[in-house]
């Protein structure tokens, strides 16, 4: 038992790492804050383009979306900080992992807010037009909005796996806090800062999970009556 | 040499291409294995954490929950990297294999609980009362009528989190399995050529691209007709 405190929840270590665990949450924060938007971004375009009539626009957006869909984010990510060198193009980690989640968790939102725009009915948009606003302005001040609100659950999950998914960072060398975590650990021999990463997570995306949880049963319920 | 030629000459070159496809071949079955294997633990886990959820026994839900949550909460890789780097100051050594494996099936179990507990929930109560009434067991009430139904509603969503887990085996690499993405990296560093990493991107795409298609149609043809 002593061996498993010392192994994994020592005191004198942790206070140790805590300025360097602490960075990289800080980092964490950071990065996040960069790349929800945008994703988000990524997908509002995607979403826009899948409301064109044109099979030509629509059908190679499909596959790009699918494209997305079945590759792993880090294979993306390796792609653009090993592959892109040797085209003559250094980006540095920060840089790729900005590149990569556009794309990828842009394609993921992108779904979403199609999915969310398709839900409101046409009549609202011609509602809004007859009253003088324009095409964009109906976009944004009639549809968008009640499109956010009836797929804010699938929103706020995508949003999440995008938080969790910025500890690839760490593989291309981007300080955040897993990459900190695991500086410290090489450092020290000793798994407590690892620990004290995952704790973070949990005690920051616990909420996030438990309104979630909350949210998709009251959606399924709903589905089922 | 044309730019073209520089371009194909180093993003496809046929020489290293040739000589890396035994690697990135047996890397994709190491891929392949290891998400079976992942689907299969992570599926029926959560499954029978669901079954056993809606017994309704308080302690046991609530560690179900905890644990659920403390799954759905932490990113894949810090599970990989807690696992790999860490269980082995506790005398367990588990190979890069067995970790990632470990990993991602917790992972997928806690969605997959998630998403068949929702499914169990969302049958009206009047369905269990009326299967219980016309004599079935609370074992063939389970089985027979509410699972059928259940398991319907979640499959689309369930089809999705598969995919978006199982595609996290590339996560392997970070503790040096040697899955498609590994040997990728490995073959890029001795060739000094990127050719082998357009190749396992190209094997994810064979890999993946389907089973996203087929999502896709289950999506459509699973449906709940509102």
């Amino acid at each position: 038992m002593e061996e498993i405190v010392q192994a994994f929840f020592n005191t004198e270590i942790a206070q140790a790492a805590l300025p360097i665990v602490l960075q990289g949450l800080l980092n964490t924060v950071l990065l996040s804050l960069m790349v929800v938007p945008l994703g988000l971004v990524g997908g509002l375009i995607l979403a826009m383009l899948a409301l064109s009539k044109s099979r030509l626009i629509r059908w190679p957006l499909m596959a790009w979306v699918d494209f997305f869909r079945a590759f792993p984010p880090l294979v993306l990510l390796i792609l653009l900080f090993a592959g892109l060198p040797f085209a003559g193009l250094e980006l540095g980690g920060f840089a790729c992992v900005a590149i990569a989640f556009f794309l990828n968790t842009g394609a993921y939102y992108g779904e979403i807010l199609r999915a969310g725009i398709e839900s409101i009915p046409r009549g609202q948009v011609e509602a809004a037009r007859s009253t003088g606003l324009n095409g964009l302005q109906a976009m944004i001040y009639v549809v968008l909005p009640q499109a956010v609100r009836n797929v804010l659950p699938d929103l706020l999950s995508n949003t999440l796996e995008v938080v969790k998914l910025t500890a690839l960072g760490s593989v291309v060398a981007v300080p955040e806090l897993l990459f900190q975590a695991r500086q410290a650990q090489s450092v020290t021999y000793n798994a407590t800062p690892i620990v004290m990463a995952a704790v973070i997570y949990f005690l920051i995306l616990w909420p996030v999970v438990r309104l979630l949880s909350r949210l998709e049963n009251r959606a399924l319920h709903a589905m089922a009556r | 040499m044309s730019r073209w030629d520089r371009f194909l000459d180093t993003f496809f070159n046929a020489k290293v291409m040739a000589k890396y496809l035994p690697d990135i071949l047996s890397g994709a079955v190491l891929t392949i294995e290891l998400a079976l294997a992942v689907v299969v633990a992570g599926l029926l886990v959560g499954l029978i954490l669901a079954l056993v959820r809606s017994l309704g026994i308080k302690p046991i839900n609530w560690l179900i929950i905890f644990v659920v949550d403390v799954f759905r909460s932490l990113p894949p890789l810090v599970v990989i990297v807690l696992v790999y780097f860490g269980l082995p100051s506790a005398g367990f050594s588990p190979s890069a294999f067995v970790s990632t494996w470990m990993s991602l099936a917790l992972v997928l179990m806690a969605f997959a609980e998630e998403i068949f507990w929702a499914g169990i929930t969302s049958t009206p109560k009047g369905q269990w009362e009326a299967s219980r009434s016309t004599g079935l067991s609370f074992a063939q009430t389970l089985l027979y009528v509410i699972l059928p139904q259940a398991l319907r509603i979640t499959i689309a969503p369930l089809t999705n989190r598969t995919i978006a887990i199982t595609k996290g085996t590339a996560l392997g690499t970070v503790v040096a399995l040697h899955e498609i993405l590994g040997m990728a990296s490995s073959a890029v560093s001795n060739s000094y050529n990127p050719s082998p990493l357009m190749m396992g991107a190209a094997a994810y795409l064979v890999l993946f691209l389907p089973v996203v298609v087929a999502a896709r149609w289950i999506e459509t043809r699973f449906a709940w007709k509102r």
